[in-house]
């Protein structure tokens, strides 16, 4: 049986059935996403917040693809520089010891070759504490007489590569600084620069006298344009100057001088070309070392200035030199903008001491 | 009946209408090459600012002091001379516009566009493909990092990764933690650019401001390549810069222009009209040629 309806009716639902309809689709299209809603500015506003970068999680460890053969892997306490090819791994820094087995397995994101070498930029467990786990889990490229003369376990770990200062100081019996022998340095060198040729690149570990510390390297890569900086790059804060271990304001803006005007070359506007790697923060180029060097040096004028004018240590923290830089550098933990200001006002003072009295100082 | 039947026929019209016509109002075209239009802000924008002058800025005291110590001899040195306008600013320069978009063949969707303005050449690109922004470990750039969407016929871009720049070019920065929130509205042959500022380290409000262009097919733009050269013969590793509290040639602005120094110190309160009641009960500096500028 069929029910037939009314004509009118079925008109009447037509025209009502149309017009809702009409209205429904209206309604529809003004709710996509890209029609105002409401205060165009706020949305926008929200938008913008929302779409803000986040920071990483100190437990989570990232790889990105810096430039040629390089990486970084960051999330381990300093950032850590992976070279990356068919002659295996090379690392400048291992992170913190906590760390090494996620350092590892982020290496083994990238490749399965064996790690080689850890070039270590300085002594601080941050960038070192990996040293003997990472190191064990690779192995250096051996043969020949020496695996003759020693055996099998020549090739066993990776080589580390530092300054002489750090192999006499994690070597010390009673340094603070006293570490595992499998951590220390198994390839160091005391001059102004070691090479290598790995990866077919050659690689500058160029020493940066008492600046972060007594012993700091800076590795430049020279084929892929990458340049790892240690802590005296560190974009997450003013540079750490670490008196009790050697390091002065004046090398760090040695070390900063070195990377603008000797190491990077950028590319058109003053952009990308030689990539940087600093100690902590994201990657930078020269760009960015310039703001970074300008902002060091014009707070150690300033410093400087009031020291010639007489003004005590106490005078001068009260001047807020920072000030202006506080809202981008600015730590609250130890290394706050007095700890910083009063490191190198003592800096100064000692310079021109030893610039007054060089004979004293011998 | 027949009335309602003739609803119901213009009712089924109108939605298939709706889903025939492409949304082209939504979405109005900022293609093309565009011209600037100097006579606005002219006094910034092409003599430039004056030194010290702050005003209707919302910035803070960290920002004054590194305005105040800035000097424009910094731009002398090689390693700055090549720096192009931020995205956020470069729509202020001497900026003939281009703008472009990159079509996906498959879909006809636009996955991004594009911008070169003429000073320096900088090109922003602006992604509507609907991709992440990069993690905080990413390299900044100029143009930094841009996503767009379509809010009715307006496209409005987010922008993070940017590089410190400046916000006016007399020193006073625009920090590398800055996020921007760019409107290009196109009204015909005229297109409006809304610039909103959100920087953390050195506003205390969002800071606001437009920038208008006219359309110009005929335009063409020069190249533009930039090398660096040591044009002062100064020592590497000197910065200049004033200490702060001897920069003397803070007080030329006011006292040029009859306003309060109090006034071009900046900050948000000067954003507002109703701070223009509020000057005039502070006291001028002396002019300094018996007449106030009349720029």
């Amino acid at each position: 049986m069929t029910r037939t309806m009314p004509q009118t009716r079925n008109a009447k639902l037509r025209g009502v059935t149309g017009a809702l309809l009409v209205i429904l689709s209206v309604a529809i299209a003004y709710a996509q996403p890209g029609y105002p809603q409401g205060n165009s500015d706020r949305g926008s506003s929200a938008a913008a917040q929302t779409n803000a970068p986040q920071a990483a999680s100190p437990s989570e460890v990232h790889v990105m693809h810096v430039q040629g053969k390089v990486y970084v892997i960051v999330g381990a306490g300093g950032n850590i520089t992976a070279q990356v090819g068919d002659d295996g791994v090379l690392l400048v820094d291992s992170g913190l010891v906590s760390m090494s087995d996620k350092v590892v397995a982020a290496v083994r994101s990238i490749t399965d070759k064996p790690i080689r070498y850890i070039i270590n930029t300085h002594i601080h467990p941050d960038h070192v504490g990996g040293n003997e786990a990472i190191s064990q889990q690779g192995s250096t490229i051996a043969g020949g007489n020496v695996v003759g003369d020693i055996g099998a376990s020549a090739s066993q770990g990776a080589t580390i590569v530092a300054f002489q200062s750090i192999l006499d100081r994690m070597s010390a019996q009673d340094g603070k600084d006293k570490a595992p022998q499998k951590a220390w340095p198994t390839d160091t060198y005391d001059g102004p620069e070691k090479k290598l040729f790995f990866n077919g690149e050659a690689i500058e570990v160029i020493h940066e006298p008492f600046a972060h510390t007594d012993g700091d390297s800076i590795v430049f890569f020279r084929r892929s344009d990458v340049v790892s900086t240690g802590d005296i790059l560190t974009l997450a804060g003013y540079p750490i100057i670490d008196v009790e271990r050697g390091g002065t304001i004046q090398g760090i803006i040695h070390g900063l001088n070195r990377l603008v005007y000797q190491i990077t070359i950028p590319a058109e506007k003053q952009e990308g070309g030689t990539m940087v790697i600093p100690g902590h923060g994201r990657i930078c180029d020269q760009a960015d070392v310039v703001y970074y060097q300008e902002m060091v040096i014009i707070i150690r004028d300033r410093i400087q200035a009031m020291i010639d004018k007489g003004m005590t240590v106490d005078e001068v923290k009260e001047a807020k030199p920072t000030r202006d830089y506080d809202p981008l550098y600015a730590s609250k933990g130890f290394w706050n903008p007095d700890k910083f200001v009063a490191t190198i006002y003592q800096n100064l003072k000692d310079q021109h001491e030893k610039d007054q009295h060089p004979k004293a100082q011998q | 009946m027949q009335h309602r039947k003739l609803i119901g026929y213009i009712g089924s019209l109108l939605l298939a209408l709706l889903f025939l016509c492409p949304r082209v109002s939504a979405q109005t075209d900022p293609t093309g090459e565009w011209d600037n239009r100097f006579h606005e802000d002219e006094p910034e924008r092409i003599p430039g600012p004056e030194i010290g002058d702050y005003l209707g800025i919302p910035i803070n005291d960290a920002a004054r002091l590194r305005a105040d110590t800035w000097t424009a001899t910094l731009l002398e040195l090689p390693e700055n001379q090549c720096r192009p306008h931020p995205s956020d600013y470069s729509w202020r320069g001497p900026a003939l516009l281009r703008i472009w978009k990159d079509i996906d063949p498959a879909t006809q969707d636009v996955i991004a566009y594009h911008t070169h303005i003429s000073w320096q050449a900088p090109e922003q690109t602006i992604w509507m493909d609907g991709r992440p922004h990069p993690p905080d470990y990413a390299p900044h750039t100029w143009q930094g990092f841009s996503t767009g969407k379509w809010e009715g016929d307006i496209l409005a871009i987010t922008t993070d990764h940017l590089k410190e720049g400046w916000m006016r070019r007399n020193g006073i920065p625009r920090s590398d933690r800055s996020t921007v929130s760019t409107h290009i509205m196109r009204h015909g042959n005229y297109l409006t650019v809304a610039v909103v500022i959100y920087d953390p380290a050195y506003l205390t409000e969002p800071f606001i401001r437009t920038t208008d262009f006219a359309y110009n097919p005929q335009q063409r733009m020069a190249p533009y390549p930039c090398e660096a050269v040591n044009e002062g013969g100064r020592p590497e590793g000197v910065v200049p810069a004033h200490l702060p509290g001897t920069n003397s040639f803070l007080t030329e602005f006011p006292a040029n222009f009859g306003i309060p120094p109090e006034a071009a110190r900046g900050g948000a309160e000067t954003m507002y009209p109703e701070y223009i009641a509020k000057m005039k009960n502070m006291k001028t500096l002396p002019r300094p040629n018996g007449k106030h500028s009349d720029r």
